[in-house]
């Protein structure tokens, strides 16, 4: 027996592998029984997804490749924190701690044992920041609301600093360069390294979203909702709220390192500046300028971390400004587009779609409005 | 409650059973294999009338202040040898791109660069932590990576990068001209090393530390980044340092000349060359000051700076036929900030490649301009031999130092010499240098 208080809406995780717009039109699930489990559709989802990738860095050069592959592993990232803020209601300030942890990992594989293959390098980074979680996970566990922000943000300021302190193993200021593997030689002619690198990313990021968004439509996910909701409700009818909250930031910061060792390797170097209390920052007003709640949201904030970040240094470089200016313009820019977009639409890019979409399917949602 | 086991591992399984799948179906991450060498018989980014070349740049951001003049000397060289006729007819495109010194965007706009522009080489891409990250992308891609600006050692590994060339003198070779100058001129005295705390300083140290191992009483650090250096200068006077050793970047050298000045410390302050530019010292001087609402020539707290050097320093007014160029050069297709080293720096940067560009021929390709580059000789502007042979990519291979006199202006206090970076000894050097109109594509006008 399920003992949650709330109905767990199959819909709130639907478009899990968000990819591309037109992926959202397509049939309900619900045909026959197979599909109907979540994992299956999830699933077939992301191969879509993954497709739909495949197609557009087929079309596309290889800056505009790098850029995908950018998406996706800042895809992956908000994804992770969308599962700790927007399903579990755990506000972290530290999220970009746990890519730092997933890129260093991902790069001391690469550097000191060249053999092992890139999928074991990525489940070691993801096994690292699980463990990480796992720490920060038991120890703020009974931290909420602005104590648990500020606890996180410590270790968005801190986690950095130990590269400066070991120089010797992981590098110092200047980080780790190497060079990674690209496309295997069968494709050579095919498939150009950075495109391949593109479509490695997105199929990591891929497994990670059909893993978040099954565990969200699953029983974990319902635990999660009626916590966040209320939880001295959520406890008395028999949720096991220490351990839900942990396992939430596990599985966040597995993705959020899983994230950063895609970066590690797409990048070929990992640089403590990378992984400071910014990205942290732009990670969740990404999130909430996306829509917090669903992985839509998480899909929309990645491309405004892209994106919007390319157009405002664009943008200063067209206006002809003075350095002081340049220099803070795109971060500007991005306030001013977070600002409207929250005030125009409080849920954010996805809130305001699903709204003018509202005519064509209602689904019961309870997860967007906190 | 309970938790279905079978149910709650299946996610688990799946993610693990794709990523066995994957782990299939692929050698080592880091095993790149040595590929076949990229063709440098292409003459990319080259048309009729034009060569474009590119370089990654602090334009914002941290390192903008200080470095954002290199770019704007080099692209006033190049404008008076485009307005003169350009290189065997062919004008240079140079496009600095932004990467505000950000390791990640480095990465970004090198490859903007390579594939969607078409850089012919690229021109002295800056910063250690940012070039380290795209040397082995343009190596493996056959881009000449001409002049990073950089003191580095990494840039001069002809094995494993065959297409860079250093520029800068590196932070090793610098330090032991200095350290040997100091336990000459100041042998008595104890003396105290202020490092930036990555390679800068760990390369820096190990040059000092073989001329002044016996004299050094403190080392201090400081993070790049940091907002101030006074627990280190209040350390370094604690231990009773008379010589201060200073491997920092301008802003720190600021810091730390200011911060002695407010606790009345006096000691002889020594820079490496790339925090000792007096012009740009100045400037962050009088804004430091202004900040903290106090007044003060800036002149004082630089009198008795001493410097290395390897270009022909713009605050020494003793008719340098090159700094008069780069005056003339500055004056009409400069900016409005006054011409600084730095400037310069970028600016030699220009002649060099100006040089090795019109040495690779009529129809240069890459490997036309990788060979010219290898059989030239000399300085350029420099004042030591400049190394881009097959074997040594050094760059210039030593420099000079010079000590600032408030209202005089500066004095050279040791002539130029050159040394290694490992055991070798420092050895006084003479140079042959060009002159501006040596220079075919300079002296058209």
């Amino acid at each position: 027996m399920a003992p949650s208080t709330h109905r767990a809406p199959a819909s709130d995780a639907d478009p899990a592998a968000a990819d591309s717009a037109p992926a959202a039109t397509a049939p309900r699930p619900g045909r026959r029984a197979a599909l109907r489990h979540p994992l299956v559709r999830h699933g077939l989802w992301a191969v879509a997804a993954l497709a739909a990738v495949a197609a557009l860095t087929a079309a596309t050069g290889p800056v505009t490749d790098l850029r995908v592959a950018n998406v996706g592993l800042h895809l992956l990232a908000v994804a992770g924190l969308q599962f700790l803020v927007g399903t579990s209601g755990q506000v972290s300030l530290g999220h970009g701690a746990f890519m730092f942890v997933g890129s260093y990992a991902m790069a001391l594989l690469v550097v000191n044992v060249p053999a092992m293959p890139l999928a074991a390098g990525m489940a070691a980074a993801c096994a690292a920041g699980c463990l990480a979680g796992l720490v920060v996970g038991a120890a703020t566990a009974r931290l909420h609301g602005p104590y648990l922000a500020g606890a996180t943000l410590m270790l968005a300021v801190g986690l950095p600093a130990i590269a400066l302190r070991f120089p010797d193993l992981l590098g110092g200021a200047n980080g780790l360069a190497f060079a990674t593997i690209g496309a295997p030689p069968f494709l050579a002619g095919a498939v150009d390294d950075t495109q391949w690198r593109a479509i490695v990313v997105w199929t990591v990021a891929l497994i990670g979203l059909v893993v978040l968004a099954t565990a969200s439509a699953g029983r974990l996910g319902r635990h999660l909702r009626a916590l966040r909701d209320d939880a001295a409700a959520a406890s008395l009818s028999g949720v096991p709220v220490g351990r839900a909250r942990v396992t939430a930031f596990v599985i966040s910061a597995g993705a959020g390192s899983l994230a950063g060792a895609c970066q590690a390797y797409v990048l070929g170097t990992a640089t403590p500046s990378t992984y400071g209390l910014s990205l942290s920052l732009v990670l969740l007003a990404a999130l909430v300028l996306g829509g917090l709640g669903s992985l839509w949201g998480a899909f929309w904030a990645a491309l405004a971390i892209v994106y919007v970040e390319v157009a405002g240094t664009e943008l200063a470089h067209a206006l002809d400004l003075s350095t002081d200016v340049r220099n803070n313009l795109p971060v500007v820019f991005f306030g001013a587009v977070l600002i409207t977009v929250v005030l125009a639409w409080p849920r954010g890019v996805h809130g305001a779609l699903s709204a003018l979409g509202r005519h064509r399917s209602t689904p019961l949602k309870t997860g967007d409005s906190r | 409650m309970r938790t279905d086991p079978i149910r709650a591992a299946r996610p688990l399984a799946a993610a693990s059973l794709a990523l066995a799948l994957l782990a299939a179906g692929c050698t080592g991450a880091g095993q790149t294999g040595e590929g076949a060498a990229a063709d440098l018989d292409v003459s990319t980014g080259v048309t009729d009338d034009t060569v474009t070349i590119g370089a990654h740049m602090p334009l914002t951001g941290p390192a903008a202040p200080g470095y954002s003049q290199i770019s704007v000397g080099a692209q006033a060289v190049y404008d008076f040898v485009n307005a003169n006729g350009g290189v065997h007819g062919r004008s240079i495109e140079y496009l600095a791109e932004d990467d505000a010194y950000d390791p990640t965007r480095t990465v970004e706009v090198t490859r903007e660069l390579v594939h969607n522009d078409e850089i012919f080489a690229m021109v002295g891409g800056l910063g250690t932590p940012t070039h380290s990250k795209v040397v082995d992308f343009l190596n493996t891609e056959g881009v000449p990576d001409l002049f990073p600006s950089s003191g580095a050692l990494m840039w001069n590994d002809p094995e494993k990068y065959p297409l860079t060339y250093g520029y800068q003198v590196d932070y090793t070779k610098e330090s032991k001209i200095l350290g040997e100058h100091i336990s000459e001129e100041f042998a008595d005295a104890d003396v105290g090393y202020l490092m930036q705390n990555d390679d800068v300083g760990v390369d820096s140290q190990r040059g000092l530390d073989m001329y002044l191992q016996d004299q050094a009483v403190a080392v201090e650090h400081y993070e790049s980044g940091a907002e101030d250096v006074s627990a280190q200068i209040a350390n370094l006077e604690q231990e009773g340092a008379e010589v201060v050793v200073c491997a920092c970047i301008p802003n720190y050298v600021a810091l730390a000349l200011l911060e002695s000045a407010r606790i009345g410390y006096e000691p002889q302050f020594v820079t490496s060359s790339i925090g000792g530019d007096t012009v740009t010292l100045r400037g962050l001087l009088s804004s430091f000051a202004e900040q903290a609402g106090s007044g003060g020539d800036p002149d004082d707290f630089l009198d008795g700076l001493m410097t290395l050097g390897y270009l022909p320093p713009v605050e020494m007014d003793d008719g340098d036929p090159w700094v008069e160029f780069f005056r003339g050069v500055y004056d009409e297709y400069g900016e409005d900030a006054p011409m600084s080293n730095t400037t310069v720096y970028g600016m030699v940067q220009a002649v060099l490649f100006v040089q090795a560009l019109e040495a690779a021929g009529e129809d240069p390709t890459r490997a036309s301009l990788i060979e010219a580059l290898e059989s030239q000789e000399g300085s350029g502007p420099g004042l030591v031999p400049f190394a881009s042979t097959e074997d040594d990519r050094g760059g210039f291979s030593g420099g000079f130092i010079t000590r600032y006199e408030a209202g005089e202006g500066l004095e050279m206090v040791r002539d130029p010499a050159v040394t290694d970076n490992a055991e070798g000894d420092v050895e006084d050097v003479e140079v042959d240098r060009p002159l501006p109109e040596d220079i075919g594509p300079l002296s058209q006008g």
